[in-house]
């Protein structure tokens, strides 16, 4: 194995990134087109490397209130994974789920977390899925986590996690839906040694 | 009134009546205003880890409670403020998320809390008002003209502290 410089090597991340957002946002669509009988489409993926201090106000403004689902990794990789969307794609998917019209915003009942947290694990689930098989590592995943809070608030926790090796975040931004687009954020946080061992095993030495 | 300044995340910056100083969503983040009624000078830090001696990249020393706090104390002193009427508050350090083992996420809004409170301590100045933990996020908006700390919060009434 050859050895590549850090930027070579953070290059090569983002690109494996964006394959297993790729084929885990495909998954995912899938997935939830099932579980809603809609006819979904998805665009590429786009990943942005962000500074901490960028990725507070990267999905909305800071204050604004969105929808985010925390789940913990175990296994051959450790660290955590959270999957973002907006308040107005939450309500959405919720209200098709949930067989209510499209125009019900009000407050989400404990119904609707739980089906929230639904989605969330399955899309957080194809996402890990698709790191799993490309890595051929084993990932076991928590139960989901919700919070819907300020995006900053939210945003800070794994700001605090890539804060305490470095100063930079990558957020993976996927766009799935048909007549209605749902934006989707997905953020992957594997511990230090996790990182060099996703490269590892795609064969990346650093 | 005056114009709003803000701070950002791992981020400081001081502030003189009439004007606001504001940090937006802290999660597990601490806010730490302090603040001299006399001159009505006042000063924001958005603090993201409890300890800089703990962390190898420590060269932004606003990401810290330790570093920032004792930073945020030289700024406000070199604008005019007077260390021995500076009082402090702070907001933040929540859990976002209920997760359930005692991982660094599940404590690391207690433990900025914590830190803040013995690094204020260890400076000699006086804690007066604090709103801390539980699982939601915070704005917080010190008002130089009174030395007031608002806190708002997603579904709950605006707290002045």
């Amino acid at each position: 194995m050859a050895a590549y410089s850090l930027n070579e090597v953070n290059e090569m991340y983002v690109d494996v990134l964006k394959e297993i957002g790729n084929i885990g946002a495909g998954n995912a669509t899938t997935a939830i087109a099932s579980m809603l009988q809609l006819k979904l489409d998805m665009q590429v993926p786009k990943v942005q490397l962000l500074t901490f201090q960028e990725l507070g106000s990267a999905v909305c403004p800071e204050d604004e209130t969105i929808v985010g689902i925390y789940l913990e990794v175990q296994g051959d990789i450790e660290g955590s994974m959270m999957f973002l969307m907006h308040l107005d794609s939450a309500h959405f998917l919720v209200n098709r789920l949930m067989g209510r019209g499209d125009d019900y915003l009000g407050d989400f009942d404990e119904m609707d977390m739980s089906a929230l947290k639904e989605i969330g694990n399955i899309i957080a689930g194809s996402y890990l899925n698709a790191l799993s098989s490309m890595t051929r590592l084993t990932l076991s995943p928590s139960i989901p986590y919700i919070s819907i809070d300020m995006a900053a608030a939210i945003l800070s926790v794994p700001a605090i996690q890539f804060g305490q090796i470095g100063d930079n975040a990558l957020l993976i931004e996927t766009e799935f839906g048909d007549d209605v687009m749902i934006n989707g954020y997905f953020i992957l946080l594997p511990e230090l040694d996790s990182y060099e061992k996703i490269l590892k095993s795609l064969g990346i030495s650093m | 009134m005056g114009e709003v300044i803000k701070v950002g995340m791992a981020d400081l910056n001081i502030c003189k009546s009439p004007n606001i100083i504001t940090t937006l969503g802290l999660g597990s983040c601490i806010g730490i205003a302090l603040y001299d009624p006399v001159t009505k000078i006042g000063g924001l830090a958005h603090i993201m880890l409890p300890d800089s001696t703990q962390i190898r990249n420590n060269s932004n020393i606003a990401k810290f409670a330790d570093t920032g706090i004792e930073e945020l104390v030289k700024r406000v002193i070199g604008a005019g403020a007077s260390k021995s009427r500076l009082k402090a508050k702070i907001a933040g350090g929540a859990k976002m998320f209920a997760v359930s083992k005692l991982s660094d996420v599940g404590n690391v809004g207690e433990r900025n809390a914590i830190a803040s409170r013995l690094k204020l301590k260890q400076l000699g100045i006086p804690l007066v008002a604090e709103d801390t933990g539980l699982n939601y996020g915070r704005t917080v908006e010190l008002h130089c003209e009174t030395g007031e700390f608002y806190i708002k919060s997603v579904g709950k009434p605006l707290k002045i502290i």
